[in-house]
């Protein structure tokens, strides 16, 4: 992960430094509203402030998204393998209308409306509420849940705005702020909602820990969880109540409308790394936390692009670096396997071809030795579908791994080792061919093609199966093919007694 | 029914009990007030291996669901060992269907069987290496022990099942509900499986197996339960498997009885 982290911070000073320019005074900048997205060019002097944590405020906000996006990483593995991810949205989403009227009451009633505790109170009631509603509708109506969530997540939305639109109108306290909720803005965050957002985070992580194997029980197999007395409803809720509070406290950085990414991205990103529970959940934590910590210096050098935004595009970045190339589960390394299979279809192809080849013409007895079997490359390429050029690049890969050698300019020979490999093969092939006419009924003329369709993915254990189900007899050497092998069309062996009975 | 062989007909003595190892009176389930089963009493006695039988949507799944509370009962009584369920859940080992679950979990065969510890282990503690070797015994037995540490979507079907097996086998239950564990299954598993089925047996155990091939019915199980909505017939598989008994399960339908209830949800859903 460090290194791509590296990477990713020099691919972003790249092109400002290109082309600095002086930049306005930040002091000004930072009174402009939350709509202003003019990006002015960073100073050197931005970058080093930032990067190096100078100044406090830096350093808390940092401190803070950066356990933020800790604690959003592991409770957001549990949700997503809960399929849980989308009710997370609807739940942030429904957060603001108790905002909008934590705020009102408590300047009615004189207090600091924008004093984070209050503000985060109202955000988990309206949540709460918006999930209940959920809930209620899906049970009392035949909805199914994604109408339920996509009603409440709109309408809670919709009445938030209305109530902010209420908000500015009020004269007793100024409410210009509460926009950044929407989509986060860290600046105004100060050192004790730092702390407020670390330690929450910090106690979903300890409750999470705790609680792993209950809760991965739950994600992975419910009725069993339910038939050994596990409460399964209370572990659903506390799973539930873990979403809600990363969600609050990700209010203020992330803001309602992306915090879900944070509960999304760093554990489907971290899925692609690994296949087993614990690593996802570590690796969701070190990528949430480079995301939270990315991003939120990233909104501190561009101070009027919203933090939200800039957390998510980090943590984009890092699920697109996964997805490509994670391992086991990327799409490159899932290509490169697809291509090594066929490499090795193609190889056995190859060495199948050549052994029939000698078969039929009953060149493969005791007495001829290796050199003085001679295979002409245009006869295997009839043989098989393949085109010259194709022919050349397989033949040329298995003389690489000492299989064939070409003798003249058009012939080939086996090596010691090739014919080993072939006998094999072969053996399999048959094998495979003889259950598919004894057991499936399949005809012998078509038996070629079905059985190369899974021969070649056939595990050891499903071979010897084969073995005592088909061979009686103790020799195994290579049996007799089922039918006709067509090397070309003048010359069919009579001398293979099964083929004429079969074809 | 009236032709049983004298020698299996001798009236059962009556267990007590808590030697029964399920006992069932007038269990009635209803999804979405549709009736699923209807008025199902059954007992079966110790050390048999029983075969549930009947046609889709007989309620075979539902039956053993209900049995394990995982769904509520409109009515009805079940008693494990003389006990309600929760009581004995101890003594109860559930293998469920192999689609129940997401195969593409992040999670190896070894960390699926160590589930079935997890009760054992206890809340907030962590699985330490007995429980591992345990698990590791449980596949063992089931065969499986090289695919240990293999993620459980590079399992084939049977290994998977084979798997959900071992993580019942490792509760070391006395009385095991299994949901099809034959089904879709390779010849190796299955073969595995009628092993373990026989072994359980031998040391005294009981097995409650939903089960579809027919074929294979009288050579699997001791004992028999007949299911459409309502228990057809139960008891020896020599007395209750006759083809009178599988027409009236699999043949007859009932149609009446099926229209009425479709009308009663129908009613139901328009209120």
């Amino acid at each position: 992960m460090r290194p791509f982290f590296l990477v990713f911070l020099f691919a972003s000073f790249v092109p400002q430094t290109l082309v600095i320019a002086a930049g306005g005074s930040r002091e000004a900048q930072a009174q402009q509203s939350i709509t202003d997205r003019s990006i002015s060019i960073p100073e050197w002097s931005d970058w080093k402030r930032v990067l190096f944590l100078q100044d406090y405020n830096t350093r808390i906000v940092v401190l803070g998204t950066t356990l933020l996006g800790m604690s959003a990483g592991m409770i957001g593995s549990f949700a997503l393998l809960r399929k849980r991810a989308l009710m997370g949205d609807a739940l942030s989403h429904a957060t603001l209308p108790g905002i909008a009227i934590a705020f009102i009451v408590a300047t009615s009633l004189g207090l600091d409306g924008k004093t984070l505790p209050i503000l985060l109170v109202g955000a988990a009631l309206s949540g709460l509420l918006g999930i209940a509603t959920i809930l209620l509708v899906r049970n009392l109506t035949r909805l199914k849940e994604d109408a339920a969530l996509g009603i409440v997540l709109s309408v809670f939305f919709g009445a938030g705005i209305a109530l902010l639109g209420i908000v500015q109108q009020m004269k007793t306290g100024h409410a210009a702020g509460l926009e950044s909720f929407i989509y986060g803005k860290t600046a105004s965050m100060v050192a004790s909602d730092a702390w407020l957002i670390g330690s929450a985070g910090m106690i979903c992580v300890l409750i999470s820990v705790l609680l792993f194997k209950e809760l991965t029980l739950l994600c992975f197999d419910e009725g069993f969880a339910v038939s050994r007395g596990f409460p399964v409803v209370f572990l659903d809720m506390i799973l539930m109540g873990l979403v809600v509070i990363v969600t609050i406290i990700g209010l203020q950085a992330v803001g309602l409308i992306l915090m879900i990414s944070l509960l999304v991205i760093p554990p489907a990103a971290a899925r692609f790394w690994t296949e087993k529970m614990v690593n996802m959940t570590i690796v969701a934590i070190v990528l949430g936390a480079l995301s939270g910590m990315i991003g939120s210096a990233m909104s501190a050098v561009f101070p009027n692009l919203p933090s939200g935004a800039m957390i998510v595009l980090v943590a984009t970045a890092m699920f697109l670096f996964s997805m490509i190339f994670g391992i086991p589960r990327g799409i490159l390394i899932r290509k490169l396997r697809r291509y090594e299979l066929n490499t090795k279809i193609n190889r056995q192809h190859l060495l199948r071809g050549i052994y029939e080849y000698l078969e039929t013409r009953g060149l493969l007895n005791e007495k001829q030795t290796l050199e003085s079997l001679p295979v002409p490359v245009e006869t295997l390429n009839q043989m098989r579908s393949w085109s010259l050029p194709a022919l050349k690049k397989i033949v040329k890969r298995a003389e690489r791994e000492r299989l064939v050698e070409t003798i003249h300019e058009d012939q080939l020979q086996l090596t010691e080792a090739g014919l080993k490999e072939a006998i094999r093969l072969v053996h399999e092939h048959r094998l495979w061919e003889l259950y598919l006419i004894t057991y499936a009924d399949v005809a012998p003329s078509k038996v070629d093609q079905d059985a190369d369709a899974i021969e070649h993915v056939l595990e050891p254990e499903v071979i010897s199966e084969l073995e005592s189900l088909l061979i009686q007899q103790s020799t195994m050497g290579v049996i007799q093919s089922p039918h006709a092998i067509e090397i070309d069309q003048k010359q069919t062996n009579p001398q293979n007694p099964r083929s004429q009975g079969l074809t | 029914m009236n032709t049983r062989e004298s020698s299996t007909s001798a009236p059962q003595p009556e267990l007590p009990l808590e030697e029964t190892p399920l006992s069932v009176y007038d269990l009635t389930v209803a999804y979405h007030r549709k009736p699923v089963i209807w008025d199902v009493s059954f007992k079966i006695p110790p050390g048999k291996l029983v075969g549930i039988v009947g046609p889709n949507g007989a309620g075979k799944s539902t039956l053993i669901k209900a049995i394990m509370e995982l769904i509520p009962k409109a009515s009805g009584r079940v008693q494990i060992f003389g006990k309600p369920y929760q009581k004995n859940r101890q003594r109860v080992g559930y293998v469920p269907q192999r689609e129940s679950v997401d195969w593409d979990f992040p999670v190896d065969a070894l960390d699926v069987v160590t589930m079935g510890l997890y009760k054992e282990i206890g809340w907030c503690l962590p699985v330490r290496k007995k429980h591992r070797d345990l698990a590791m015994d449980a596949l063992e037995r089931v065969g499986i022990a090289d695919y240990a540490r293999r993620q459980i979507s590079q399992l084939s079907g049977g290994q998977q099942q084979r798997t959900f097996l071992a993580r019942a086998l490792v509760q070391n239950a006395d009385l095991y509900l299994m949901d099809e564990p034959f089904a879709a299954v390779d010849a190796a598993t299955e073969k595995a499986i009628v092993q373990i089925l026989q072994e359980m047996k031998e040391a005294g155990k009981t097995a409650l197996v939903i089960h579809h091939d027919l074929q294979t019915v009288p050579e699997y199980f001791d004992y028999v339960i007949l299911l459409n909505m309502r228990v057809i017939d139960h008891g020896l598989t020599a007395d209750v498997f006759t083809p009178e008994n599988l027409q009236k399960t699999y043949g007859g339908r009932l149609t009446l009885l099926e229209e009425a209830t479709e009308t009663m949800r129908r009613r139901e859903q328009s209120l």
